[in-house]
C-alpha cells in the first residue's frame, strides 16, 4: 500500500509546456516543480483540484479523460449527466433540447446524477444519530477534499462521511433497474459527465472502495462543445421529453455551495474554494472550532459550478439552476417520457444498503521521512539550510517556495546552488564559475528562457 | 530538539500560533495523528490560558522519539487554588474574554484529559507554570 500509485487525470503535456511556473505557483499542496523547462507533478503530492489546469496560460495542462467513441463499446449508454451542465447553456435553451441532442450523438438514455441525492439528506442525518462521536461529520462528496485530507490533515480521516457520493448511487440504481430488465451487465456503459479532475481521479481510483461501477468520464467542457453545436444547427426541430424523473430542489442544488449542508440537522455549516478550505480544517484540527456537526468542503469557489471543466461562468450557473426551480414547479404533472426510468426511491431500501463505504487512509505528504530519528536530522538540516536561503519565495530554484527547495535539497532532489542568492555570493567569493551557474539555471528553466538576452547582442 | 515560542497576553488573535507551529512540525516528524492532536488540543488551550489570564509567557517545547514535552511558563497572577481551576466548569475568566467564546472553564481539564502527565506550579501574584508530556512509546 505505502508505495502504490495513484491516479491522476492532471497530466503535462510537454510538447506544450513552456515552464512559465504559473501552475508551480497556485498548486495549494506544492506539488509541482520545474526541471529542464517544463513543469513536474509529484504524485503523491498532488490532490486534483485542477488549480494548474486553470491557471495555465500555454493550455499545457490537460484532464485525461475517456474517448467519447468508448461509449458505442456498450449496447446500453447512459449519459450520467450533473443538473450543472444544463446550466452551462444560455437561458433560452432547455434540458430538453439537451437532452435530444444527448441521445442524438449517441446516448441512449439520460440520468442526471443528482438522483442519488434525493436519498441523502436522510442517509446523513441517520448516519449522524448512528455516529454521535464523529464531530464534525466532514462530508465526502467532493474527492478532491478527501485527498486533501488525506494528505494534508490526516488527523481529519475518520471524521469523513464514509457515504456514497450521489454519483455512485445513481450508477448503482441504473445498473440494478437495467439488470433487473434482463440487461447483461457487460452491455451497461455509464458514462460521467465531469466538471472536474478529481472526480476523474475518484472514478478511476475510488477511495475506501474497491472499484466503481461508472464505466468511463467525459470532460464536460468537451460534451458542452459537442452538445451546443448540435443544439444550435437543430434549433427549430420538436425535441423528446426527458426520460428522466424532475429533481427535487434539494436534490438539484446538491452540488451547490450549501446544497448538502441546509439539508442536514445540527450546526452544519459550508465552505468553498481550497484556499478557505485549507485555512478552516487548519483551526479544526487544533480545535480552535468546536461544537459543529456537518462540515461541506468543497475545492471549487461556488462547489462545481466552479468546476474547472465547466465552460460557463460560475455564478449564472448558480443562477440558472436556481431560476429552474421556480420553471419545474410550473411543469405540468404526468408530462412524463414512457421510457422514463422510475424513481429512484423506489430502490430506496436497497440503495440504503449499499450506501456506505470503507474507511479512508492516511498518506501524509508532509512527513520528511517514515522513521521519526532520521525525520528529526532532516529537520535540523532543513532548519539549517532555511538560515541561509533569503526567504522571499521567488521560485527562480524551481520549487515553489524557500521552504519547499529546503525540503527538496534534503530529500536529494535539489542543490543549495539552485538558489539564485546563493548563486550570486558564491560567484562573488570564486567558489562558482559563472558558467556553470547558467548552466544551473538552465537545467531548471531551458535552455530557451536562459538565451534569450544572449540572442539580442 | 528544541523550540520555543512567545505568547503576548491578551492578544487572542495571535493565540494558537504555537500550537499551529508545532502541529506542522510534528506532521513533518511522522508523528501519529493521533498524537497530534493531542498535543495541538492541549497546548492551544494552554496558550489560551496566557492570554486569558496572565500578561506574557513562553513555551519551550522539546521533542525527542520518545516523548514530547511542553514547558509553558507565564507571568501572572497565579492560580490561588490548582485544585478549584482543574473541575470542569469553573473558571475565573472576565465576562470580556467570555463574550470572545473563550473562559468556559473546560481549559485545565482539557489539558489533563489530553496530556500523559500534567505539572502545574503557581505563584499567586508572580505566575504560573505548566508542564506537559505526551509519550511517543514506538
Amino acid at each position: 500500500m505505502e508505495n502504490r500509485k495513484f491516479h491522476h487525470s492532471l497530466k503535462i503535456r510537454e510538447d506544450l509546456c513552456v515552464g512559465c511556473s504559473h501552475c508551480m505557483n497556485v498548486c495549494p499542496t506544492e506539488a509541482i516543480r520545474v526541471k529542464n523547462g517544463k513543469a513536474i507533478i509529484h504524485e503523491e503530492k498532488c490532490i486534483d483540484c485542477g488549480k494548474c489546469f486553470a491557471e495555465c496560460p500555454s493550455s499545457a495542462i490537460i484532464i485525461e479523460h475517456d474517448e467519447f467513441d468508448d461509449i458505442f463499446l456498450f449496447k446500453h449508454r447512459i449519459a450520467l449527466v450533473p443538473a450543472i451542465f444544463t446550466g452551462q447553456f444560455p437561458e433560452d435553451i432547455s434540458f430538453r433540447q439537451i437532452h435530444s441532442v444527448l441521445l442524438d450523438i449517441g446516448f441512449t438514455n439520460v440520468f442526471e446524477v443528482e438522483n442519488g441525492a434525493e436519498l441523502l439528506s436522510e442517509a446523513i442525518n441517520n448516519y449522524a444519530a448512528e455516529n454521535p462521536d464523529i464531530k464534525p461529520i466532514i462530508s465526502s462528496f467532493c474527492p478532491a477534499i478527501v485527498r486533501l485530507i488525506q494528505v494534508k490533515f490526516p488527523s481529519l480521516v475518520d471524521n469523513l462521511l464514509l457515504l456514497k457520493a450521489p454519483l455512485d448511487i445513481s450508477a448503482m440504481f441504473l445498473k440494478k433497474e437495467m439488470t433487473d430488465a434482463g440487461i447483461p451487465e457487460e452491455d451497461i456503459g455509464i458514462f460521467y459527465i465531469t466538471p472536474c479532475a478529481a472526480k476523474i481521479a475518484a472514478i478511476k481510483d475510488p477511495v475506501g472502495e474497491p472499484s466503481s461501477p461508472i464505466s468511463g468520464a467525459i470532460n464536460m467542457d468537451y460534451l458542452f462543445n459537442k452538445v451546443y453545436h448540435q443544439v444550435i444547427k437543430k434549433s427549430n426541430q420538436s425535441c423528446t421529453l426527458p426520460a428522466t424523473s424532475i429533481l427535487t430542489d434539494t436534490a438539484r442544488n446538491w452540488s451547490l455551495t450549501n446544497g448538502e449542508a441546509r439539508n442536514i440537522k445540527g450546526r452544519s455549516l459550508a465552505i468553498d474554494e481550497i484556499h478557505n478550505v485549507i485555512s478552516f480544517l487548519e483551526k479544526l484540527e487544533n480545535d480552535e472550532i468546536t461544537d459543529i456537526d456537518f462540515l461541506e468542503l468543497r475545492a471549487c469557489d461556488q462547489s462545481c459550478a466552479g468546476g474547472v471543466l465547466t465552460p460557463g461562468n460560475r455564478f449564472l450557473t448558480v443562477e440558472r439552476l436556481q431560476k429552474q426551480q421556480i420553471r419545474n414547479s410550473q411543469l405540468a404533472k404526468g408530462q412524463k417520457h414512457p421510457d422514463a426510468f422510475r424513481s429512484i426511491l423506489e430502490e430506496k431500501e436497497y440503495l440504503n444498503e449499499r450506501m456506505s463505504v470503507g474507511s479512508v487512509a492516511p498518506r501524509s505528504m508532509m512527513k520528511l521521512d517514515e522513521n521519526m530519528s532520521e525525520a528529526m536530522k532532516k529537520m535540523d538540516q532543513v532548519n539549517q539550510i532555511l538560515k541561509v536561503l533569503p526567504m522571499i519565495d521567488c521560485s527562480v530554484c524551481g520549487s515553489p517556495s524557500c521552504q519547499a527547495l529546503a525540503q527538496d535539497i534534503v530529500k536529494g532532489d535539489a542543490e543549495l546552488k539552485q538558489c539564485i542568492f546563493i548563486q550570486r555570493t558564491m560567484e562573488q567569493k570564486g567558489e562558482l564559475d559563472p558558467a556553470e551557474s547558467n548552466l544551473i539555471l538552465r537545467n531548471i528553466w531551458g535552455f530557451e528562457k536562459t538565451n534569450k538576452y544572449r540572442r539580442l547582442k | 530538539m528544541e523550540f520555543e515560542f512567545i505568547v503576548e497576553g491578551g492578544n487572542f488573535i495571535k493565540a494558537g500560533t504555537a500550537s499551529s507551529q508545532l502541529k506542522k512540525i510534528l506532521k513533518q516528524l511522522n508523528v501519529d495523528p493521533k498524537v497530534v492532536k493531542r498535543v495541538v488540543v492541549a497546548l492551544y488551550e494552554a496558550e489560551v490560558n496566557i492570554v486569558a489570564h496572565a500578561y506574557s509567557g513562553v513555551v519551550q517545547i522539546t521533542i525527542s522519539t520518545e516523548s514530547i514535552n511542553i514547558r509553558l511558563v507565564d507571568e501572572g497572577p497565579g492560580i490561588p487554588d490548582i485544585n478549584l481551576a482543574m473541575q470542569t466548569g469553573y473558571s475565573t475568566a472576565s465576562s470580556e474574554v467570555r463574550e470572545m467564546g473563550f473562559g468556559a472553564g473546560m481549559g485545565l481539564p482539557n489539558m489533563k484529559n489530553n496530556s500523559d502527565v500534567l505539572n502545574i506550579t503557581s505563584e499567586v501574584g508572580k505566575g504560573t507554570i505548566v508542564e506537559m508530556s505526551f509519550f511517543l512509546n514506538q
